[in-house]
């Protein structure tokens, strides 16, 4: 080699080494340049200002626990507790959790680390140790007079002559003219088993499990596992019965959608396939077919089935149905085309005809390849079936829009949540078990 | 073992595989008709009833778009920003994606784990994001942040990274770990080792991936915004909640997000096939 060469190699070297040095670095300039712009398309400064940190709290605290209304009528003079303030939690004086005490007129609220709210009549005092007792009343011109602890007003409280707030770390309290509610936070999800209008609320696991050995019917009229296996499955409020309804019109949608798929598929793939179809205008045909199915997305596909078949489980298992005849299409067609002709002659060579050569020739060899996608799919597609379900109106899709829309119903958020992992990590799991046993058993 | 035997034998065992075959196919069949019945039942419109509607509404928003195909121009270049967005959230979800996939893959991979001991860890958190669906996310965070990109972008991050960092796992099993092994000799850290030693190595299969994501990521993004997260999404929606007359935005939008996905789908189909027979 000469010195020319070398000169020659070292150039051409060296260019190559500029090259790589400027996409090392102009990609990640390239990058940050996008991100910089980013930030000014997606607004992230404005972002702060947006955030609802309240919500998130709000949101936060909701999912692990709930609270309990205890209110004062002033006009009607009469108490009421109930559960995440709503009527569906409402306890008869039996159900009263220990906290609530009620003497006569006197109502007493015990909350956490000593504090106590008294209400009687129009009256209420507020014992917080840490600060000192709040004395509010309504006066002769139903206004609120408060009396607080000397010192200046903190600013968790306020005080107008019309409303009291009062909002410790230990529990609030609100009085208005007409009424007078004090909040205590418990741990948990409540009534996830029984609703107050159920004999079973409000008694222990220990207690429900010694009914059942027992034989003590709790409800005379139910045996102990019956009844309550009925009224946890009529929850009002958690419904459990519709939930199991949408998980599986859920993972319906799914199963139809990708196993007619890929009935649907599987014949149109060998016309699809160059060497099972030589005529070239079908198989340009047919591939249109499987472009277009796929290239109009599942979302437009919902829009217009549902308006032709309404809203519900049918539309969104077809919506999955079409999209994915042009994903397996493809695929399969695929499969077809790297299928070895030796097994086909050699059943061929034994004299069969064209549907025992498919049978026998073909079909053993792309099932693996088919079974493996048709099982990738049906798990991927419970998931693409909770957000369809959300758009046609079934499935836990649903439940899980409207849970949110409501902005209160976390708890059942959460549950939710919860379930479709556990629904999308089963599918993942059993469509993975099938795939092994089918790769060893094969 | 005698002739006999053998055949006896292996009809007994071509009679059971018949039967487990013909079984199987038969409670496939069954669970098919039961589940369309089921799901017929529980839809507000029937299947045949729906069959004879299937195109009206396709024909009522293609008659309408030819009549006022002067318009649809103008239409599509109105919805043209909210598409934008729509790409935007798929393109930095896939971004973040690929980033956090394949920081991901690289702490979950046996080889070349800084923690052996985390890889599980990893793993399960890389499952966890995979099963969760963007819709969850999405829905969650638009309570907490507001409407805008930001929440579909999160959430299709999240699952990205989760579903990226499988896939990339996978290639990582077949990256070669002698160059990483030459480079501890000579005392490269973790990050030198993972740059040098594994990345050129993985790179066009990552590529390939994460372009195959960023078609997914597009079809998410838009189906995000129908339930409220913005983008040609929910202009898609309010297009077509106007109802007869109104169709032509309608029909700008379809096209808009019809030509996108073709578009992208063919180019990175190409860029794909470049990666993995080039290269």
């Amino acid at each position: 080699m000469t010195a020319a060469d070398l000169s020659v190699l070292r150039a051409d070297v060296d260019r190559r080494f500029a090259r790589r040095r400027a996409v090392a670095l102009g990609l990640p300039v390239l990058v940050l340049a996008y991100l910089v712009y980013i930030f000014f398309a997606f607004d992230i400064a404005g972002l702060a200002k947006r955030a609802r940190l309240d919500n998130a709290a709000i949101l936060l605290a909701d999912t692990y626990s709930y609270r309990t209304a205890v209110t004062q009528d002033h006009r009607t003079d009469t108490l009421s507790v109930a559960i995440k303030g709503s009527r569906k939690g409402t306890l008869t004086p039996a159900q009263y959790p220990d906290w609530v005490k009620v003497d006569g007129k006197a109502t007493s609220v015990e909350l956490p680390h000593g504090a106590k709210v008294v209400m009687s009549g129009d009256t209420a005092v507020f014992t917080l140790p840490q600060y000192g007792v709040i004395r509010a009343r309504l006066d002769a011109q139903n206004h609120i007079v408060a009396d607080l602890p000397p010192g200046p007003r903190p600013d968790w409280i306020s005080l107008s002559r019309t409303r009291l707030a009062v909002t410790a770390p230990e529990g609030r309290m609100n009085m208005t003219r007409s009424k007078t509610e004090v909040f205590r936070y418990s741990l948990g999800w409540a009534m996830f088993f029984f609703t107050p209008s159920s004999p079973y609320y409000g008694h222990s696991v220990v207690d429900l499990a010694r009914a059942v050995l027992t034989g003590d019917r709790i409800d005379p009229a139910r045996g102990n596992l019956a009844g309550m296996a009925e009224d946890f499955w009529r929850n009002d409020v958690w419904t459990h019965g519709s939930v199991a309804w949408a998980m599986f019109e859920t993972v319906l949608m799914a199963f139809l959608g990708t196993i007619g798929a890929a009935l649907i598929a599987l014949p149109l793939a060998f016309l699809s396939a160059r060497n099972f179809t030589p005529l070239m205008s079908l198989r340009f045909g047919v591939r249109r077919v499987f472009d277009f199915l796929r290239g109009v997305d599942g979302l437009i596909w919902t829009i217009l089935l549902a308006r032709a078949f309404g809203l519900g489980p049918l539309t969104g298992a077809l919506a999955i149905l079409l999209t994915d005849t042009g994903s397996f299409g493809k695929i399969f067609s695929e499969a077809l085309e790297n299928v070895d002709t030796r097994q086909i002659e050699g059943i061929r060579s034994t004299g069969a005809n064209p549907v025992q050569r498919y049978r026998f020739g073909v079909i053993p060899q792309i099932v693996p390849v088919l079974m493996s996608q048709v099982l990738y799919f049906l798990e991927s597609n419970t998931r693409s079936a909770t957000i369809i379900g959300a758009i046609v109106g079934g499935g836990i899709g649903l439940l899980l829009t409207q849970a949110i829309a409501t902005q209160k119903d976390w708890d059942q958020v959460t549950y939710y949540i919860v379930l479709i992992l556990g629904m999308v990590m089963l599918m993942d799991w059993l469509s993975g078990l099938i795939r092994r046993r089918m790769i060893r058993g094969k | 073992m005698t002739n006999e035997a053998l055949r006896g034998a292996y009809f007994r065992e071509l009679r059971r595989r018949r039967l487990t075959g013909a079984l199987t196919l038969a409670l496939l069949t069954l669970a098919m008709v039961a589940g369309f019945w089921i799901a017929d039942m529980r839809n507000s419109g029937t299947f045949f009833g729906g069959l004879r509607h299937l195109f009206d509404f396709p024909a009522d928003i293609l008659a309408e778009a030819s009549r006022k195909a002067a318009k649809i121009p103008g239409e599509c270049l109105h919805s043209l920003p909210a598409l934008i967005e729509t790409l935007n959230i798929a393109a930095v979800a896939t971004l973040v994606g690929t980033l956090g996939g394949g920081l991901m893959s690289l702490l979950a991979a046996p080889g070349f784990a800084p923690f052996p001991r985390a890889v599980p860890v990893f793993r399960r958190m890389m499952d966890l994001g995979r099963a969760l669906p963007e819709i969850v996310v999405a829905l969650v965070l638009i309570y907490v942040l507001g409407g805008g990109p930001v929440p579909a972008t999160i959430a299709i991050s999240i699952h990205s990274i989760g579903a990226l960092g499988k896939l990339f796992s996978e290639v990582n099993e077949n990256a070669d770990l002698k160059p990483v092994e030459g480079l501890t000799s000579v005392g490269a850290v973790w990050s030198q080792r993972m740059a040098v030693g594994v990345l050129p190595q993985v790179a066009p299969n990552w590529l390939s991936y994460m372009l195959l994501r960023f078609e997914i990521n597009i079809r998410a993004s838009a189906i995000l915004g129908f339930v409220g997260a913005g983008g040609i999404g929910y202009e898609l929606k309010n297009a077509i909640s106007w109802g007869k007359g109104r169709y032509d935005e309608a029909a700008a939008v379809f096209i808009l997000l019809i030509l996108t996905i073709i578009v992208v789908d063919q180019t990175s189909s190409a860029l794909r096939n470049r990666l993995t027979t080039g290269a």
